[in-house]
């Protein structure tokens, strides 16, 4: 009940917190605006290059937008507490890392279903790509399982915030290699061998295949088995990331840089 | 002559405080290098390998253009965290002239942006780096880089009287880099949107340096990226002016 408690208070009053210097309105701008743009950005990129239809990056950006604020949202629980000089009563707390760090996710995953949707829903309005109102619940199910395998690869991110002072560079880099990795805008299989090998390791890669082949009509029973590998690499980048951040957290009290990394 | 002197200075001051952010400058390299490996794997993937010097050009200017952003949109907002924006107001030069040297700085930052995409295509993905016009190159890329820094300084002026100002500024990064064109062709956008990208310095700026590297006429390109720098700073004069003015009477300047 406790751990229940920690997760879902936790998790509110930190997403509250985001209010303190951003007014919801403009919160929500930045939430809708940007994806939008990013849809439109490669959407004509791929017609200049003549690579492949509007329909590939309407749902493959979509997809990276509701999966990427778990990577900073995680990042942030570590880097914002700092930053409020809250961390040492934060991890001096008997509450469980799991629930106290996943809390934390559960608004940020939220908002990104929603942007997800609007983005997919308005991108492709302007782009004139429609899909059939069948495919949401499915695509909400892919959105939710990538969610969670991005949610793991945070928990990384969070634990080397333990380490590193810049993390905003840090998720940055990692949203970037997830954009040029993972099938969002350049197809995997136009990567050179070794880094679509490595892009079947990374969180978002089955899932935005998942993602497009419902798009296309198939059920969700067809693409079960990419969203079991997609859960797979979330779990172990959960366990890395759980693991990580237990390390890091003992190395910085005995070296007593919890607030100075 | 106090008016370069304050140029000048508030310009290396400015280069060495950024100089000091790792975010700032890993920013404006990382990025622009990520925007151009996706752009470059686009090009080869369409079978449009031809066009590699066209992306890494027009990555490059990706992150000029976010670094001006980003730059502009923090350059009030810094002053007021370090408690330093009324010193600013306060001093004899107008508040424009002391924040000019700030933005042309940011802009100058973001030069490391196209030198990133250039060389990282150059060596990852072997972009030729033959230029058609050397000099003409050598003239459009600082004079791109102050008109929009000059841009950056009508930005600026409004964060003065609104601190959200600095988070909306962040949605421009995207729209802007669609309406100039900075990878792709105007042609294929819609053509209401013609006269947005010819608003927009970064048009003129990409234009005037993918002419400069593959062949076109650069002084037309060169002429607007003037007249919108000289526009921009008869607006960001008045603008700092009257902001200045409301941030006072209202009793808002240092509000965080």
């Amino acid at each position: 009940m406790k751990s229940l408690r920690v997760f879902f208070l936790g998790g509110l009053i930190s997403y509250r917190a985001l209010f303190s210097w951003m007014t919801p309105s403009i919160f929500f701008l930045i939430l809708v605006v940007q994806p939008v743009f990013q849809i439109l950005l490669f959407a004509f990129i791929g017609r200049a290059a003549n690579l492949r239809s509007d329909e590939f990056y309407v749902v493959g950006n979509a997809m990276q937008y509701a999966a990427v604020p778990c990577l900073f949202a995680m990042t942030q629980t570590i880097a914002g507490e700092r930053y409020q000089q809250t961390l040492g009563y934060i991890l001096i707390s008997p509450a469980g890392r799991l629930p106290l760090f996943l809390g934390r996710a559960l608004p940020v995953i939220l908002n990104g279903f929603f942007t997800a949707a609007f983005s997919l829903l308005v991108g492709g309005l302007i782009l004139g790509v429609t899909f059939p109102t069948s495919v949401f619940a499915p695509l909400a199910v892919v959105v939710l399982v990538s969610s969670l395998s991005c949610t793991g690869l945070g928990l990384i991110n969070a634990g080397l915030g333990l380490r590193i002072r810049e993390t905003s560079v840090l998720s940055n880099l990692l949203v970037g290699i997830l954009l040029i990795f993972c099938g969002a805008n350049v197809p995997v299989a136009s990567l050179p061998d070794w880094m679509a090998r490595i892009s079947s390791w990374l969180p978002l890669t089955h899932a935005i295949e998942a993602a497009r082949a419902v798009a296309h009509g198939n059920s969700i029973t067809n693409v079960q088995g990419l969203l079991g590998r997609e859960l797979g690499v979330g779990v172990i980048y959960a366990v890395a990331g759980l693991a990580i951040i237990r390390f890091f957290e003992t190395q910085s009290r005995r070296h007593a840089s919890l607030g100075i990394a | 002559m106090s008016v370069l002197r304050v140029v000048w200075s508030g310009f290396v001051m400015n280069l060495k405080m950024l100089g000091t952010s790792s975010f700032f400058l890993l920013t404006s390299t990382l990025q622009p290098v990520i925007f151009a490996t996706i752009a470059f794997y686009m090009f080869k993937s369409g079978g449009r390998t031809g066009t590699l010097l066209y992306a890494a050009l027009g990555a490059g200017m990706m992150g000029v253009w976010s670094t001006t952003l980003f730059g502009s949109g923090g350059m009030i907002q810094w002053q007021r965290w370090q408690g330093t924006l009324e010193l600013g107001v306060a001093a004899p030069p107008s508040m424009a002239l002391v924040y000019l040297p700030f933005s042309l700085a940011n802009a100058f930052t973001g030069m490391y942006s196209l030198a990133a995409t250039l060389i990282w295509g150059r060596i990852v993905f072997g972009v030729p780096l033959h230029l058609a016009h050397p000099w003409l190159f050598a003239l459009a890329l600082p004079a791109t880089v102050v008109a929009l820094g000059l841009m950056g300084l009508v930005l600026a002026s409004t964060f003065v009287l609104y601190r959200y100002a600095n988070a909306l500024s962040n949605l421009l990064e995207y729209p802007v880099w669609i309406a100039s064109g900075l990878v792709f062709s105007t042609a294929i956008l819609p053509t209401w949107t013609r006269p947005i990208s010819w608003a927009l310095p970064p048009y003129w700026g990409i234009l005037a340096l993918r002419h400069a590297a593959l062949g076109g006429g650069v002084w037309g390109p060169l002429g607007m990226l003037l007249v919108l720098g000289v526009a921009s700073i008869v607006i960001s004069a008045y603008t700092f002016r009257l902001f200045e003015h409301l941030a006072r009477a209202r009793a808002t300047l240092s509000l965080t």
